[in-house]
């Protein structure tokens, strides 16, 4: 073992002998089944009550249910608590990152997890909240090519009988972890939400996503909430990202209650619900998949939705969510961001950007699919092989 | 924003045409060419330009790519090592590129030292799909970056010059 594996052991024994001294109180027993019975002792009793008042009809049903949490830093930890007391049956956690003390000033984790990998520090907390959980943990990223291909296997085998989980959520910070589970969840066809808080701390937002049937997160720019802050005032000299331990929670908050709706079959569900902190303003809209989407598992989720669409019999069903926008005004000072060139400018077209609502916004515009022939382009390599190119960088 | 400095040596680097990412079997070979490609010419306009500045190079399979980058101030010359995976969703979403060298050591930079890149690079590089490739990501991120953060850490004295690379 390396010197930093060694380190790292003890941490984690050090970890444990704390544990086992504080409250050293093993985790309660497991329980089989979910009782309504309202007694100080049953901790599923307020759970329970939501069937008694009518709100779901068939709470147990929880315990079915496998949901898998990409990113467990803000709003992935607190998401997952919440999940974990509610009963669900199976998580399973993804991240890389190990805990920080920078990481403090968010909720879920404490400092004397600072070292530990984020998905076992919060697998054990979690445990030991609520031992009916069956937690299965995966500390990688999932953006590289090692990675990926069993993170798809674990959405679509990882659930508590082998087969798809019930719904992804993405919790992580950057786009290219997003741009991952996108791909994934269109190759699959699973349904997914997708979460977010702005690097400036007060606006976030959830989105649902049903490959084919909702837009993917590929099928435009990322939309995100108006912050009415000009961008080129917001002094970014020295720091990357702040972050709020209200903003996070009230993000996770919104995304588990959206995930209930649909796990529990109650009330409805958002397709894309945004909040302004600074306004505590809440934007809601659905947005429909791009037909020329980037992402081709995309397009072929959408012919298979259509077809299954037309093949279905006519019934009457409450489309009406779907109102046309109407800007009236721009009271939320929706604009793009004017750094295109000209060039890039004239060649630039909302064709991909939906209609959208007050105080929503796309993060940047692209282009219209244009075909370039103004600039140079690289030489057809045929005749160079790529053995030959690596050389010649080589020799540089 | 971009300045006419970067938007120059941007367009002297050959563009791409082919979009597809390292679990796109055939096309990947192709677009690896491109970008050996394109990164060849970089460095000779680099070289030429009496601006050299770093070198890559990746494994077989051109998913991981890692070399050098330096910075060069007071004459003297300040080596880094850098490195990056290229994502599976490549070449809609950039390389994330990495120091990890000088993780820690300023704030503009993500766990595992990851640079943060600014607010313009990733819209920049949305329009440009496929046509940028990791020739760009260097000129139009790691480029820059080094040129504002390299000189402030010298100046706070978290990063020393070490005449082992001399």
């Amino acid at each position: 073992m390396s010197l930093e594996e060694l380190q790292l052991k003890i941490k984690a024994l050090e970890e444990e002998l704390r544990q086992a001294k504080h409250g050293g109180a093993a985790p309660r027993q497991k329980i089989t089944h979910m009782s309504g019975e309202v007694v100080d002792t049953n901790p599923y009793s307020r759970l329970m009550a939501l069937k008694r008042m009518g709100i779901v009809e068939d709470y147990e049903k929880i315990r079915t249910h496998t949901v898998a949490v990409v990113g467990v830093g803000g709003v992935g930890s607190v998401t997952a608590e919440m999940l974990t007391r509610c009963g669900i049956g199976k998580l399973l956690l993804f991240d890389y990152d190990k805990v920080e003390l920078a990481n403090m000033n968010r909720l879920f984790f404490q400092p004397h997890q600072a070292g530990l990998s984020k998905v076992e520090a919060a697998a054990n907390t979690l445990h030991f909240i609520n031992p009916d959980v069956t937690f299965e943990s995966h500390n990688y990223n999932i953006t590289t090519v090692d990675n990926f291909d069993h993170f798809i296997d674990r959405i679509k085998c990882g659930s508590l009988t082998g087969g798809p989980v019930d719904l992804v959520l993405s919790c992580v910070d950057n786009y290219e972890a997003r741009m991952a589970v996108n791909r994934a969840c269109n190759e699959l066809g699973q349904s997914w939400f997708e979460s977010g808080v702005a690097e400036n701390a007060v606006s976030g937002h959830i989105q649902f996503l049903i490959p084919g049937e909702s837009a993917c997160f590929d099928c435009a720019p990322p939309l995100v909430v108006a912050s009415q802050i000009d961008e080129r005032t917001l002094k970014r000299e020295g720091v990357c990202a702040a972050s709020l331990p209200t903003t996070m929670g009230i993000v996770a908050g919104l995304l588990v209650q959206n995930v209930l709706k649909f796990l529990l079959n109650f009330g409805e569900v958002s397709y894309y619900l945004g909040y302004n902190a600074l306004l505590d303003f809440f934007p809601a809209m659905s947005v429909k998949p791009n037909p020329q989407c980037e992402d081709s598992w995309c397009r072929r989720r959408q012919a298979e939705y259509a077809a299954k669409k037309a093949s279905e019999p006519k019934i009457e069903k409450q489309e009406v969510k779907e109102e046309e926008v109407v800007h009236e005004d721009n009271e939320w000072g929706i604009c793009l961001v004017d750094e295109a060139t000209p060039e890039e400018a004239s060649s630039s077209a909302c064709a991909s950007v939906p209609s959208l609502v007050q105080g929503i916004t796309v993060a940047y515009e692209r282009p219209a699919p244009v075909d370039e022939a103004t600039s140079k382009v690289v030489d057809d390599a045929d005749d160079t092989s790529l053995d030959d190119l690596m050389a010649q960088m080589k020799a540089l | 924003m971009v300045d006419d400095v970067t938007r120059k040596t941007l367009g002297s680097i050959p563009l791409l045409r082919t979009k597809a990412g390292p679990r796109d079997k055939e096309a990947w070979v192709t677009r690896l060419k491109e970008e050996y490609q394109a990164l060849i010419k970089y460095v000779q306009n680099n070289k030429d330009a009496d601006n050299d500045w770093f070198r890559l190079e990746s494994n077989k399979e051109g998913t991981r790519w890692f070399g050098k980058c330096w910075y060069i101030q007071d004459l003297l010359k300040y080596e880094f090592d850098v490195e990056f995976d290229i994502p599976v969703t490549y070449p809609a979403t950039a390389p994330e590129i990495t120091l990890p060298e000088l993780d820690g050591k300023t704030a503009k930079m993500y766990r595992g030292g990851r640079i943060c890149l600014t607010d313009h690079f990733k819209p920049l590089w949305a329009r440009n799909v496929p046509k940028f490739g990791i020739a760009h990501a260097m000129a139009l991120g790691l480029g820059p970056w080094l040129a504002v953060e390299i000189p402030d850490m010298i100046h706070r004295g978290v990063v020393v010059y070490n005449n082992k690379n001399a």
